[in-house]
C-alpha cells in the first residue's frame, strides 16, 4: 500500500504538484492520467524520490520513504520509463540483472531469475540473453525494460509512459502482457500516461490530474458516471462516453440467465462494446455468452446492453 | 550477356608509378659525402649497385608498379608495396656498404631524393591497400608489431650501419637512449597529469552548464598561445617558484628545462580531453542515466558504470589527439633544455648536419604513428563493445 499524503512540489513560485493525497491499494493498478504539464510524472518520481517533495510525504507499507537513503529505496521499487532506457553497452541478461547485482544476490540466483523473466516475457534465453539492446525490436526492448524493473521482485512498480514509444498494435499487446504480469506477480503498479483509453484499459483506479492538482481519484466507471469536475468529463470524452462505459463491463458480468441453444455466441471475456459491435455487424439482437469452458452461461440482448450504457 | 569489365588503370597507381619512375631517372638515389657537413656527390641506383643487384631491385619495383597500375586485390597490392619497400631498403643499405671504404668512419652515405620519393610512393600504396583491406583493430596492431619486428631485426643485425643516420646513431647511442626515454616520459607524463585533471573538469562542465563556456573559453585561449610563447610565459613563474622553494629545485623545477615543457604540454592537453569528455557525456542516452538512477544506482555508480563507460570512446579519441600532439610538441621542448629527441633535430639544424636531424625526426614520426595506431584500435574496441 502506498499512501501519498499532501504531496507538493514547488519550483520557484509555481507548484508543479499541488497538495495531492490518495492511497494506492496493494496488488492493484493505479493509473495517473493528465495532459502534459499536469504534474503526473513529477508525482510519480516523488514516490521513488527521483524528485524530492517540497512538502508532504509518501508512506510505503506504512513507513516514510525518507527513512532510508534514496538509492536503497529505489532498489526496492521497480521503475520503467518511456523509451526503455536500456544500457546500450550491456547485454539483455546484464540489463535485467542490474538491480539484483546492486543487491549483491549470488550469481546462481541472478541467472535463474534472469532466465525466468526472459521466459515470462516470451524472449527465448538462448537467443536473447546475450543479445545487445540495439539488436532487439521496439516491443522486445520495452519488454526487457519491464523485466529489468521486476528483476529484484519489487512489491511496487512505477511506470512512466511505458508504452508511449510503441505503435498501436504492439502497445495493445504490451498492455495485455502487463495485466498478465500483474496477475502473476501481484505487483502494485502505478502507471503514468496521457492516454485516457490506456488509463481505462489498465487502471483499477485512475487519478486524473490537471495543473498539479488531483481532480478525481476513482474507479474508471465512476469517472464516467460521476465526474467530480467538468474537466474530468472533458478529458474522459463526452461524445463516446456511453461506448467507453460499455467497454468497461465484460459480457460475463452482464449476462442474463437463459438463452437460445443456437445463434450468435460471444466469449464471456469480451466487453459489452465488442458484443454490441458484433450484434450490429451481424444484424442480430441476441447473443449467447460462452464461459471459459465453452458452455453457455447466459445471454445478452441489445436492449440489455443499451441499458448498461447509461449511468 | 554481360561484357567483361574493361581493365581500368588505377589512378593512384599511375600517379605513384610515374612519380617513382621520374625520381629514379632524375634524382640521386644516394648522396656520398666525404664527411658529415660537406656537400655530397649524387649517385644513381645503377651506379652504386652491382648489375644483378640493380636489376633485381628494378624488377621488384617494376612488379610493384605493374600491380599498382592494374591489380584490384588489396592484399596483392599490399604485398607488392611491401616487396618494393624491402627492395628499396636493401638497395640503400647495399649502396651504403658499397660506397663506404672498409673501416672508414668519416665518409657519409645519405639516402638521396629518389630514395625518399620511392619510400613515400610505396608507403602511400601500402596505406591505401591497408585502408581497402579494412583490417580490424587487432590486425592493425599486429601489422604495427610486424613492422617493429622487421625494423628491429634489421637494425640489430646492422643492415643499415653504413648509412649516414646510423653513423650518427653510433656516435650518439648513449645519448639517444636517454633522450628517447625523456621524450616518452614528457609526452606520457603530461598526458597522464592532464587526464587526471581534465576528466573531473569535463564532468563538472557537463553537470554545471553555467561554468562550461567559461572553462572551455579559457582552455581555448591557452590553445591559441604558440608553444614557444607559452614556454616563455612559464619561465618567469617557474623560476620564481624554484628560487622561493628549495625543495622545488630539488624536484627539478626551474625556469628552463623539462619543467616548463611538461607544464606547457599539460596545459595544451587539457582542452581536447575536457572538450571530448563533455561531448562524450552529452551523447550518453538520458533515458539510460534516468533508468540507472531510478533503479537505485548511487551517483558514483551512475557516473562510473554508465556515463563514463558510454563516453569512453569519445574521451579516448581526445586522449589520442593529445598523445600524438604531445609526441610532436615535445620536440620543441629541446629548445629550452627540456631534452627529448628534439635535441638531435635542433643540434642537427645548428650544425647543418641533416643526418642528425633525421636521427631525431624519424623516431618521433614512428612514435607518433604507433601511438595513433594503438589508440585508434583502442577507440574502435571500446566503441564496438557498446555498438
Amino acid at each position: 500500500m502506498i499512501r501519498i499524503d499532501d504531496l507538493t512540489k514547488q519550483y520557484d513560485a509555481t507548484a508543479v504538484v499541488d497538495h495531492v493525497s490518495f492511497t494506492v491499494e496493494r496488488n492493484s493498478i493505479t493509473v495517473i492520467v493528465g495532459t502534459s504539464g499536469s504534474g503526473k510524472s513529477t508525482l510519480l518520481r516523488m514516490i521513488n524520490r527521483l524528485v524530492e517533495p517540497s512538502s508532504g510525504r509518501v508512506l510505503l507499507e506504512g513507513s516514510d520513504t525518507r527513512s532510508e537513503p534514496a538509492h536503497l529505496l529505489r532498489r526496492r521499487i521497480g521503475y520503467v520509463i518511456q523509451g526503455h532506457g536500456l544500457f546500450p553497452h550491456r547485454t539483455v541478461a546484464e540489463n535485467i540483472a542490474t538491480v539484483p547485482r546492486l543487491l549483491k544476490w549470488d550469481e546462481a540466483r541472478i541467472r535463474a531469475r534472469v532466465e525466468e523473466l526472459l521466459n515470462v516475457f516470451q524472449l527465448d534465453p538462448a537467443t536473447y540473453a546475450q543479445a545487445f539492446p540495439h539488436q532487439l525490436s521496439g516491443g522486445q526492448q520495452q519488454r526487457v525494460g519491464v523485466a529489468r524493473a521486476l528483476a529484484a521482485e519489487p512489491a511496487v512498480l512505477l511506470m512512466d509512459e511505458p508504452f508511449g514509444a510503441l505503435d498501436p498494435i504492439i502497445r495493445t499487446k504490451a498492455q495485455d502482457d502487463l495485466l498478465d504480469i500483474q496477475h502473476r506477480f501481484g505487483t502494485t503498479i502505478v502507471l503514468v500516461t496521457h492516454d485516457m483509453d490506456e488509463a481505462f484499459r489498465l487502471g483499477d483506479r485512475v487519478a486524473v490530474m490537471s495543473q498539479g492538482r488531483l481532480l478525481q481519484y476513482d474507479r474508471p466507471v465512476t469517472l464516467l458516471t460521476h465526474p467530480a469536475d467538468p474537466l474530468v468529463s472533458r478529458m474522459t470524452g463526452v461524445a463516446d462516453r456511453a461506448m467507453k462505459l460499455l467497454s468497461l463491463t465484460s459480457a460475463g458480468e452482464a449476462a442474463l440467465p437463459g438463452g437460445a441453444a443456437e445463434g450468435l455466441t460471444v466469449p464471456a471475456s469480451a466487453s459489452l462494446r465488442e458484443v454490441l459491435s458484433e450484434l450490429l455487424w451481424r444484424g442480430a439482437t441476441c447473443a449467447v455468452v460462452l464461459g471459459e469452458d465453452g458452455t453457455p452461461c447466459g445471454q445478452l440482448t441489445v436492449a440489455a446492453i443499451l441499458a448498461r450504457g447509461r449511468p | 550477356m554481360t561484357a567483361p569489365p574493361r581493365r581500368r588503370i588505377d589512378k593512384l597507381g599511375a600517379l605513384l608509378s610515374a612519380a617513382s619512375a621520374a625520381a629514379l631517372l632524375l634524382l640521386p638515389f644516394v648522396v656520398f659525402k666525404a664527411n658529415r657537413i660537406l656537400p655530397g656527390d649524387p649517385h644513381s641506383l645503377l651506379e652504386v649497385l652491382p648489375p644483378w643487384g640493380a636489376a633485381g631491385c628494378l624488377a621488384t619495383l617494376g612488379f610493384a608498379a605493374a600491380v599498382a597500375l592494374s591489380a584490384r586485390g588489396a592484399r596483392l597490392r599490399f604485398a607488392a608495396a611491401l616487396l618494393g619497400l624491402l627492395a628499396v631498403a636493401l638497395a640503400v643499405a647495399a649502396a651504403a656498404n658499397a660506397l663506404t671504404p672498409p673501416g672508414d668512419k668519416v665518409v657519409r652515405v645519405a639516402p638521396g631524393g629518389a630514395f625518399w620519393l620511392l619510400l613515400v610512393c610505396l608507403l602511400l600504396m601500402a596505406t591505401d591497400a591497408i585502408t581497402r583491406m579494412r583490417p580490424g583493430p587487432a590486425q592493425r596492431v599486429l601489422l604495427l608489431a610486424l613492422f617493429f619486428v622487421i625494423a628491429g631485426t634489421a637494425l640489430a643485425h646492422g643492415t643499415f650501419d653504413n648509412l649516414s643516420v646510423m653513423r650518427e646513431y653510433a656516435v650518439n647511442a648513449a645519448r639517444f637512449a636517454r633522450e628517447a626515454r625523456q621524450h616518452v616520459y614528457l609526452a606520457l607524463g603530461s598526458l597522464g597529469a592532464a587526464v587526471v585533471v581534465a576528466l573531473p573538469i569535463g564532468i563538472l562542465c557537463h553537470r554545471v552548464p553555467r561554468v562550461r563556456s567559461a572553462i572551455l573559453g579559457a582552455l581555448n585561449v591557452i590553445e591559441t598561445i604558440p608553444a614557444i610563447a607559452l614556454f616563455g610565459i612559464l619561465m618567469a613563474p617557474l623560476a620564481a617558484l624554484a628560487a622561493a622553494l628549495p625543495w622545488a629545485t630539488r624536484l627539478g623545477i626551474s625556469g628552463i628545462g623539462a619543467a616548463p615543457a611538461a607544464v606547457a604540454l599539460f596545459l595544451y592537453a587539457l582542452l581536447p580531453i575536457v572538450a571530448n569528455t563533455v561531448v562524450g557525456l552529452r551523447r550518453v542516452s538520458r533515458a539510460a542515466v534516468e533508468a540507472a538512477r531510478g533503479m537505485g544506482m548511487t551517483p558514483w555508480q551512475v557516473l562510473t558504470r554508465i556515463e563514463l563507460v558510454l563516453a569512453l570512446p569519445v574521451i579516448l579519441t581526445g586522449i589520442r589527439v593529445v598523445l600524438v600532439q604531445n609526441i610532436g610538441m615535445v620536440t620543441i621542448a629541446a629548445l629550452i633544455g627540456g631534452g627529448g629527441l628534439g635535441t638531435f633535430v635542433f643540434q642537427g639544424i645548428g650544425q647543418t648536419a641533416i643526418d642528425l636531424v633525421l636521427l631525431g625526426a624519424i623516431p618521433i614520426i614512428v612514435l607518433a604513428f604507433s601511438a595513433a595506431v594503438l589508440l585508434d584500435a583502442l577507440v574502435e574496441v571500446t566503441d564496438r563493445a557498446q555498438a
